[in-house]
């Protein structure tokens, strides 16, 4: 259901303000045509895979692409590399999907908190905030995982902590000059609770905003679950990603590249177009975010 | 000025004071320290000996001013692969990671801050396109499949640079055109936006209406403008030296820190880990010490004490 947010909200939402806003690029149409896609295979994986992605095919191992069982070629124990693919986008996009939510729903409530409050809570998120900008990430991510091992649930909590300090400065930001404004007082002299008042009266208002955001911060997730599978720290086999398999794949770059390029285009692919969405939706809902 | 300077450090502080806090939590959440460290078959003698080595039979806040306590004089413990000292492990891969990161940097500003400004200054232009398209592929290519690429022409298809190791210069090649295009191109197209935002401000409409020479315009106002919110991302780039090339020296086999915490994640040689998360911190908090530095030197107004709308952000 989450996963039809990102395209319904291109195809309806920019659409009434005037007539050149109405035309959508070509590039920003095929980058939308291949998220579809994404999505598609990512939501009916099992059933579009023409076979189970562990299962081996002895007789056929590190056949190229084109071959007629197996058209994007098989690995090294002969298992179907577009079955596999099929598989790989469906978890890649789970988990970049799910630590995506995470973070925008923490970020989100950790600048409202800031806005609602002021004074001193406002100063630690925003210290903390600081603190998570000016570290790699990637590394912090390397050091939970080296003291609590990997696991799915893990990966996406973890990656769920990605970005959130961009959403919790914009959402603080929002909030606040939401405070200022007259509806956001206005319901709050009408007896509405502060629950009520930001969730459902500022949040609305500044859920554009926060969805641009999303789409901006979405590869840079989608890149660095890859990177974690890729060094085998991420998600663990026999369950596939984009990144595991191109981590895996690598050992047979000389004989049999094909393993590891079909994912590897997919991850750029699917970064480019979100890129590409993110870049045009920011440019028609919200110029000021950089 | 001093004022502004004296928040910063309080904030670099902070940040330390946060890592150490952070390494302290996970290590105390992921379970029994001692456990962890001597392996589930270690005998109860040595547990508890540990135990008390280490302080872990004291109450939490104690546990936790002596780990400051112990961190201050570079007691960072021993790898449990091979009983050495984690400084010392960390500390004789670093120059490897230089001979990577340090020209990869190199080659980040040579050319990614002049693409960047020509692309402003001829907005439009085919430059401008070309580099920006790249500079979106540069976003978009996750640095190991640009390695891997990059191994599969130079090293599989052509042969003319070996694919991983780490015997001569020329293995060093790929790894740093690797880790140099993709922050290029990035660079570039931070530098072409700050560059665009400065050239759209009055005092250069005002600078060429009063005759200014254009050139003289982008030299005297414009770049030095443009300077400050670059001046950031190159402080991230130099804060990353250490730890900036995780990937690509792990898609080279290249044995630099990078390669030692992956190894060390894989193997949870958790003193290894530490020491390379504090030493990371370290290098960031000094980096954005110094681009702070920087910005007093560069942005007069925080020269001048105008610095709480500075602060606010």
């Amino acid at each position: 259901m989450t996963d039809q947010t990102l395209p319904a909200a291109t195809a309806g939402e920019p659409i009434e303000h005037s007539a050149r806003a109405r035309r959508i690029p070509l590039l920003v149409w095929i980058a939308i045509g291949w998220l579809v896609a994404m999505v598609i295979i990512a939501l009916f994986a099992e059933a579009l895979a023409p076979y189970r992605y562990t299962a081996p095919d002895l007789r056929n191992r590190l056949a190229p692409p084109g071959h007629a069982l197996h058209w994007l070629g098989t690995d090294e124990l002969g298992r179907d590399v577009l079955s596999r693919l099929f598989i790989s986008i469906q978890i890649s996009l789970l988990i970049a999907f799910g630590a995506s939510l995470i973070s925008a729903a923490l970020g989100t409530i950790l600048g409202f908190l800031a806005a609602y409050f002021r004074g001193f809570i406002e100063q630690v998120v925003l210290m903390l905030a600081d603190f998570q900008a000016s570290m790699p990430f990637l590394i912090l991510a390397l050091s939970v995982l080296a003291f609590f091992g990997t696991s799915l649930v893990l990966l996406v909590c973890l990656m769920g902590l990605f970005g959130w300090e961009r959403y919790a400065r914009i959402a603080r930001g929002l909030a606040i000059s939401a405070n200022a404004q007259g509806y956001a007082a206005a319901v709050g002299q009408l007896g509405a609770s502060p629950f009520r008042i930001y969730l459902r009266h500022v949040l609305p208002n500044i859920a554009s905003t926060l969805i641009v955001m999303m789409t901006l911060v979405f590869p840079e997730v989608i890149l660095l679950e890859s990177a974690l599978s890729f060094l085998g720290l991420g998600v663990q086999p026999p369950v596939t990603s984009l990144g595991n398999m191109v981590g895996y794949g690598r050992e047979y770059i000389t004989r049999a590249p094909w393993i590891m390029l079909a994912p590897a285009v997919t991850i750029v692919l699917t970064t480019l177009a979100v890129s590409i969405l993110g870049d045009h939706l920011r440019d028609k809902l919200d110029p000021t975010l950089r | 000025m001093a004022r502004f300077l004296l928040l910063r450090i309080v904030r670099a502080l902070v940040t330390i004071v946060l890592v150490v806090t952070f390494a302290f939590v996970v290590l105390r959440l992921s379970g029994d320290p001692a456990q962890i460290i001597l392996g589930p078959e270690a005998p109860p003698e040595a547990i508890a000996a540990f135990r008390k080595a280490w302080g872990l039979d004291d109450p939490i806040w104690l546990q936790y001013l002596n780990y400051f306590g112990a961190i201050a004089q570079g007691e960072l413990g021993r790898s449990m692969r091979d009983g050495r000292s984690a400084i010392v492990l960390v500390t004789e891969r670093i120059p490897l990671t230089l001979a990577l990161t340090v020209p990869a940097l190199i080659l980040k500003l040579g050319i990614g801050i002049p693409a960047g400004i020509y692309a402003a200054l001829h907005r439009g232009s085919l430059a401008d396109r070309i580099v920006m398209a790249l500079a979106v592929a540069g976003f978009t290519v996750p640095s190991f499949v640009l390695g891997l690429t990059l191994v599969l022409v130079f090293a599989v298809q052509l042969g003319w640079l070996p694919s991983g190791g780490q015997d001569s210069w020329r293995h060093a090649i790929l790894p740093i055109l690797t880790l140099g295009i993709g922050g290029a191109a990035v660079l570039a197209r931070f530098t072409r936006s700050a560059m665009l935002e400065v050239l759209g401000q009055p005092y250069i409409r005002a600078a060429s209406a009063k005759g200014v020479p254009w050139h003289q315009v982008i030299w005297k106002h414009a770049l030095p403008n443009a300077a400050i919110p670059t001046v950031t991302i190159v402080g991230f780039m130099v804060g990353t030296l250490i730890a900036g090339a995780v990937v690509v020296e792990s898609v080279f086999s290249w044995p630099g820190v990078g390669r030692l915490l992956v190894v060390a994640v894989a193997n949870r040689d958790l003193a290894v880990v530490q020491c390379i998360l504090l030493l990371v911190a370290a290098t960031m908090v000094v980096s954005n010490l110094i681009v702070d530095f920087l910005y007093g030197f560069l942005d007069p107004r925080l020269r001048s004490g105008a610095e709480t709308a500075k602060a606010e952000t």
